[in-house]
């Protein structure tokens, strides 16, 4: 078998290249999409990429408190979608759009 | 062994990401996040976290992703209408996201020691003993506190979603 081009474990750098991708890529489809359910699932994209950030800290220092904090991450993730999800409900009842450029009421 | 299955999981969570960002209809975009939060599952578990990576599939995956693909077919939202408000931001966004990324890869390559790599198997608190030990002991009050937090929301989404406000 030829030698591999790459190393043969993957490190720590890269998934923290990864974990700083990702987020990236969350700031950019909560900046450019105009669909407030694109944004908030943008909003979960970046929560995911700390996650994933701490999760390689917690194997770097060989402790499992990383582990605990993106637990509560998610735990916070989960309520935040609860209650967002249904703060979206209420404005599409109200407003019939989800449009973010057309919620504006509280502009000037 | 270990590099390959990062890349394979990496290059999956990227595309779906990418893809989410393109995407303009809604539910490509919610199927691209279900990829993303897959393929990170599968880095936690390659990190030893194999109660992360349960809970991920099971909490993100799950029920997360339920709750949106449900609004979005019950509020039947379409694809995203084009406005031309912000062209310049397509052209000047991207380069400068693309720049701005490679120079953070660049300071996490200098910054963060080349030796150290990622060994399936060498991290082993990540089970659900450890993690549940920890909850229990040391993080007592965050977790109780978490349980308040989560009544306070089911609160919250069943005054907001139950009817209009006036």
């Amino acid at each position: 078998m030829p030698p591999l081009p790459f190393p043969a474990a993957a490190p720590l750098s890269w998934y923290l290249t990864l974990s700083a991708v990702l987020f990236a890529l969350g700031v950019a489809g909560f900046l450019f999409r105009r669909n407030i359910i694109t944004v908030f699932m943008s909003i979960e994209l970046m929560l995911n990429a700390v996650n994933l950030s701490f999760i390689t800290f917690s194997y770097k220092l060989k402790q499992v408190d990383g582990h605990i904090f993106s637990f509560f991450v998610m735990v916070v993730a989960a309520a935040e979608a609860a209650v967002g999800l249904a703060i979206i409900l209420t404005v599409f009842k109200n407003r019939q759009t989800l449009e973010i450029d057309e919620l504006s009421s509280l502009k000037n | 062994m270990d590099a390959l299955l990062f890349m394979i999981f990496a290059a999956v969570a990227v595309v779906c990401g990418v893809n989410l960002v393109l995407q303009t209809h809604p539910i490509s975009s919610a199927l691209s996040l279900v990829g993303v939060m897959a393929a990170l599952a599968a880095l936690y578990l390659l990190l030893g976290g194999e109660f992360i990576a349960a809970a991920q599939l099971v909490v993100y995956a799950g029920a997360i992703m339920v709750l949106f693909v449900f609004v979005i077919m019950l509020l039947n939202a379409g694809t995203e209408h084009k406005t031309h408000k912000s062209s310049w931001a397509k052209i000047a966004g991207v380069p400068l996201l693309v720049a701005f990324l490679g120079m953070v890869a660049w300071l996490i390559q200098g910054l963060v020691p080349a030796t150290e790599s990622v060994v399936f198997g060498e991290f082993r608190k990540g089970t659900a003993l450890e993690i549940g030990r920890a909850l229990f002991t040391t993080y007592l009050l965050p977790f109780e506190l978490t349980s308040v937090l989560i009544l306070i929301a089911i609160l919250g989404a069943i005054v907001l979603a139950r009817k209009e406000i006036e």
